[in-house]
């Protein structure tokens, strides 16, 4: 809300400076959004008044203008505006007057020739003036009655500054000059003007039938007919001038009447020219298929929760909103019925939106108008219709739905309570005190107070609430800051639990780097990587690349791998951990935490002591498999297994205990081209859960005998997997065989087309005895008969 | 004897000559071996009468002495120049570099979360963690936001078809620990939350951290001191003024913003600050006894604070970033300045 100084001042004078007084509002809760003064520092800036206008002689957009600027000679001043005439007064900037220009830099009148003509100054628009605004005409307006000569700030009254102040929504009661009146009256211990407005007398019998079908939404309702308005007559000054510095554009004198009424009290006013309603009103929900043509031109379907004002004809306003334009004052309107009506917040809060509107009105209805503001307002703005416009009142019909509507309710307010909340204790006569500044009736009760809130104070509800007036009034800064005391507590910490750190710290220790992707991606990117999984879309996407939520972290790494690879980072590794999001057939939401990753490029980075290879699928397995090595104890198998975003080929999803909980691969060749990446990627994406769990250690004896090792060469066909062996192994029971590991495995030269050779070391020992040859030859043979009678592979030669 | 004295003339000089360890070695043999010289010296004892066996015994026992003593000389003056030779020929450019895998690191704001993890721990709170995608009951209802409430429009919320969000703050991670937890309750809530709203200052996604505590006798003024000792101890300066200004979250009353002391210029005033000195940081205040109903906790007997706050602010000002969507574009060049 943009307040003026000058305006503030009217209704609350502190003598405080304005920055003292915002930074007051500000701590207690009415933050000041910024402060600017209405113009720019300019000098020398005074009213002028064009006696003559002629054409300059060599110049065809030049004119040359004599002006009285009220000392004895008049001053010859050269212009480009065209609009200018004899008798027209206009600001001048005289010469030695200094401008200053948005950039910081100081225009300064001098005394010129232009095009040969001398020229004593300059005349002056809005903008050169620094005043924000919005004016049809080039140079700024001065009025009438200004004498030339005088200085254009005090004709203009711009010695004035603008505060733009944050309301929360809990403080309709600020949204109105008086509001922050109040506020600063109560803060800065300061009376605060009444605005005393005796009532205007009926000169007629005129009135509108009024029916509030909807009392629910509609508790009070006055209105007010005035005949024989002139509705063309012309806004003061005064007027326009709090309108612009509040931020609203002068339109015509009553609809200019009832903003300003608005902006005062903040009571929001419809008027709606007489002869354009028929019949009754009625103040109703909207029916089903009724229309409405608003003032701004648009014409919307009413939907059956929204409030309107309605004729015999239908609805003629969207309540609280905006009026319709059919029935709206025009130039030729000569009688009014004006509205002043107390409507719900809940009646009123989201409609607007709902519509796509936001309006004065409805922000201050959704947050709450004081109900015992009606009829002043009615009133208010009938003096000064009677003022500007003219007209013949009638009498105000007020009809009061609610007869509870003006009541408050005491609230109960503990003094032990205030300390135990605010860990101060407030002295009981500054509590009083505050209360009372604020507007509360405050009785004193056995160890607290009753205190019944004014009426404006929709917030004031609970203790609490109190509780909090006083802390903001007496000042938050006055509450101590306590380190508290804590009971020491110890905390189990769980061993078989992995904080995700630890793998973070695997990753980054390969090399890895993370990322953050947002959790929405595009949904073509998504399908090409996960075709099968319907993502969960956005009801209102911010645009169509965020619009489904993934069901996997890699549409992320791709991009941020394309990304970096544009921009010659070849050699790419990063990693994330997120929530993925899959709605299953049975329609639950599953939000899973998963640990992804994507490298390519080189192995690692350029460098004298190792070859330079690019990565391949063997890289990657072995990240995945470090990963997996910090869930101790637990068993993960690797299958090959098709994916539609990788290499088929290339590819294997990691199980655990008999469920897929993850996938490793190359990015399909398919893909790298859809990406426009010249170069493979490899990607992983594990379930966090499994890999997070580990046993706790078991310790077991270490025996003190010596191991053998025998290495086997097998030759096995190609299609039987490392995997098929190792089962074999594994399930052989060989108890004295302790361990294994393959340490060779090729093809080609000297190997049988469509074979491959494995070469594998075995480690037999026993925890009691050293071993006999023959046990071992015997364990060894035993492991070749099963492979081979398992697999098929034989012993090479 | 003259014989005996030549034959240690002759090996002393192929002793000398013995330019390898198995040159000496050959040396050894000949004379000192099982079929030696000097031991066929020894065999030949038994030929000579009786009283000269002794003397000439010990002579060339003396002999072999001298040949032995002048081998293990020589001995260990071989291997020195072999150790030396080997070490020469294995000398390094030790200025080359090694050989690196190269290591990756951490993205800054997970890097700042967990600075403030640590922090919080140490002042006794725990970690929760909620889903990301709410139903509006936890994000908005459960937190005094009811349906309609214009606080609502302070949120710009992304919504999914069936009517559940994605959640605007980690606020309702608040109310589900209280729903799961009798008090006493300290706990923190890092994570991601949603607006729909991006321009140069805001991005669609960003992360806060909620933080709750709640027992018989939680006050403001425990909630000025936590959160007092959490910025002194987060950007590392013992004296960094807070100050806490009224304002409204329908979660809390009474509520407040707390500024701290612009960190760039200590309050003089900068670009950072706005020329003000201060920065908004983080919204606080004393849990709503609404909330703390609908969560099912006696709001007569508990009372408790909230507060909120996001980690890129934190982590921009703590690194001196100053374009807040620089954090999801993942540029290498970015992230590798905070490994």
């Amino acid at each position: 809300m943009k307040v003026s100084e000058q305006w503030l001042r009217e209704l609350v004078d502190p003598s405080l400076t304005i920055e003292t007084i915002a930074e007051k509002l500000t701590f207690a809760g009415v933050e000041l959004d910024g402060i600017a003064a209405v113009c720019s520092d300019f000098s020398k800036v005074v009213v002028g008044q064009i006696t003559a206008v002629e054409q300059h002689p060599d110049a065809d957009r030049l004119k040359v203008c004599h002006v009285d600027v009220g000392g004895s000679e008049s001053l010859q001043i050269v212009t480009n505006v065209a609009s200018v005439a004899s008798g027209q007064k206009v600001p001048v900037a005289m010469v030695g007057a200094q401008l200053p220009k948005a950039d910081g830099s100081i225009f300064k009148i001098k005394k010129s020739r232009l095009r040969g003509v001398l020229s004593q100054g300059m005349f002056c628009g809005a903008e050169t003036l620094g005043i924000d605004e919005t004016s049809d005409t080039d140079l700024l307006p001065i009025p009438e009655n200004a004498v030339p000569g005088a200085d254009v700030r005090d004709v203009l009254l711009l010695n004035d500054s603008v505060l733009d102040l944050d309301i929360t929504p809990n403080r309709a009661d600020c949204l109105s000059m008086i509001g922050i009146a109040r506020e600063v009256g109560v803060l800065t211990e300061t009376d605060v003007t009444e605005l005393i407005q005796t009532p205007v007398e009926a000169v007629h019998e005129d009135t509108l039938d009024v029916d509030i079908i909807a009392t629910e939404a509609c508790k009070r309702y006055a209105g007010r007919v005035i005949h024989g308005v002139n509705s063309q007559a012309t806004t003061p000054d005064w007027m326009v001038r709090k309108l612009q510095r509040a931020g609203l554009r002068s339109l015509s004198a009553i609809v200019d009447i009832t903003n300003f009424v608005l902006l005062e009290l903040g009571q929001p006013l419809h008027a709606f020219d007489m002869h354009t309603l028929e019949g009754e009103l009625q103040v109703r929900m909207a029916r089903e298929g009724e229309q409405l043509q608003l003032l701004d031109g648009n014409t919307v379907a009413l939907q059956t929760d929204s409030l309107v004002v309605a004729d015999a004809n239908g609805a003629q306003a969207l309540a609280g909103i905006m009026g319709g334009l059919p029935t709206a004052v025009t130039d030729e309107t000569e009688s009014i019925f004006l509205e002043s009506a107390y409507f719900t917040p809940e009646s009123i809060a989201g409609k607007a939106r709902s519509y796509g509107l936001h309006t004065d009105s409805s922000h201050r209805f959704e947050r709450g108008v004081s109900p015992d503001l009606q009829v002043r307002a009615i009133e208010r703005a009938t003096q000064l219709i009677l003022d500007i416009c003219g007209g013949k009142p009638g009498k105000v019909t007020d009809l009061l739905c609610d007869a509870q509507l003006l009541v408050r309710r005491p609230i109960h307010l503990r003094e032990q309570r205030i300390s135990r909340l605010l860990g101060l204790e407030i002295p009981v006569s500054k509590v009083e005190s505050i209360l009372l500044r604020l507007g509360c009736e405050v009785s004193r009760i056995d160890a607290g107070w009753e205190v019944t809130p004014p009426v404006f104070r929709f917030d004031m509800v609970r203790e609490v609430d109190l509780i909090e007036e006083l802390a903001r009034i007496h000042g938050y800064d006055k509450i101590p800051a306590t380190l508290r005391k804590m009971t020491p507590r110890v905390v189990q910490p769980s061993e078989t639990n992995l904080k995700l750190e630890v793998l973070h710290n695997v990753l980054t220790s390969r090399g890895y780097q993370e990322v953050i992707n947002y959790s929405f991606v595009d949904e073509k990117t998504e399908k090409q990587l996960a075709p099968d999984v319907q993502p969960v879309k956005l009801a209102n996407p911010i645009s169509t690349e965020l619009a489904v939520m993934r069901t996997t972290l890699w549409p992320g790494l791709l991009k941020n791998i394309v990304y970096n690879v544009k921009r010659q980072q070849s050699r790419v590794r990063v990693f994330e951990t997120g929530l993925t999001f899959v709605k299953t057939a049975a329609g639950e939401l599953v939000q899973r935490k998963k640990i992804s990753g994507a490298i390519t490029g080189a192995v690692v980075d350029p460098q004298w002591a190792l070859p330079s290879t690019d990565v391949d699928f063997y890289d990657i397995k072995g990240d995945v498999e470090a990963l997996l090595s910090e869930a101790v104890g637990n068993v993960f198998e690797f299958e090959a297994a098709t994916h539609p975003g990788l290499h088929p080929g290339q590819s294997a999803r990691i199980c655990f205990g008999g469920e897929v909980i993850g996938w490793v691969g190359a990015l399909h060749p398919r893909l790298e081209k859809d990406f426009e990446l010249g170069q493979g990627v490899y990607l992983f994406e594990l379930d966090v859960e499994p890999v997070s769990q580990q046993k706790l250690p078991a310790y077991t004896k270490i025996s003190t005998y010596p191991a053998t090792q025998r290495d086997l060469a097998l030759l096995v066909e190609k299609n039987i997997s490392y995997a098929d062996i190792e089962r074999v192994i594994k399930k052989s029971e060989i108890v004295q065989l302790v361990d294994y590991y393959l340490f060779d495995s090729y093809s080609g030269e000297g190997i049988p087309d469509g074979y491959k050779s494995l070469a594998l070391s075995l480690i037999f020992q026993d925890v009691s005895r050293t071993l006999e040859e023959t046990e071992i030859t015997t364990g060894t043979n035993t492991l070749v008969t099963m492979l081979e009678q398992q697999t098929g592979a034989v012993l090479r030669n | 004897m003259q014989e005996l004295e030549q034959l240690v003339a002759d090996a002393q000089q192929k002793i000398a000559q013995a330019g390898s360890l198995s040159d000496l070695d050959h040396v050894r043999v000949e004379y000192l071996g099982k079929k030696g010289l000097i031991t066929a010296q020894l065999k030949q004892l038994g030929k000579l009468p009786a009283g000269e066996r002794r003397e000439a015994g010990q002579t060339i026992n003396q002999a072999k002495q001298t040949i032995n003593t002048d081998i293990e000389a020589r001995k260990r003056l071989l291997e020195t120049e072999a150790l030396n030779t080997r070490l020469e020929s294995e000398r390094v450019d030790v200025t080359l570099p090694g050989r690196r895998i190269g290591s990756g690191g951490l993205h800054p704001v997970t890097r700042t979360i967990q600075r403030i993890e640590s922090i919080f721990v140490q002042l006794g709170f725990d970690v929760a963690e909620g889903p990301e995608i709410e139903d509006d009951f936890h994000n908005f209802t459960a937190l005094n936001i009811p349906e309609h409430h214009p606080a609502r429009a302070m949120h710009d919320t992304f919504y999914f078809d069936d009517g559940t969000l994605l959640r605007t703050h980690t606020s309702p991670v608040q109310v589900r620990v209280m729903e799961q937890q009798p008090p006493p309750v300290r706990v923190i809530a890092p994570g991601r939350v949603y607006r729909c709203d991006s321009d140069l200052t805001h991005t669609p996604m960003f992360h806060q951290v909620e933080g709750l505590m709640v027992d018989t006798d939680v006050s403001f003024a425990d909630l000025k001191g936590i959160l007092d000792a959490f910025f002194k101890a987060f950007f590392e300066v013992d004296e960094l003024p807070t100050r806490f200004r009224n304002s409204f979250f329908p979660f809390t009353e009474p509520s407040a913003e707390t500024d701290i002391q612009c960190v760039h210029c200590e309050g003089d005033g900068c670009k950072v600050c706005s020329q003000t000195g201060w920065l908004e940081v983080m919204g606080c205040g004393m849990v709503h006894p609404n909330v703390l109903t609908m969560a099912g906790i006696d709001a007569e007997k508990y009372t408790g604070f909230a507060f909120g706050f996001g980690v890129e602010r934190l982590a921009m000002l703590r690194y001196g970033i100053d374009d807040l969507r620089i954090f999801f574009d993942n540029d290498l060049r970015f992230l590798k300045q905070f490994s």
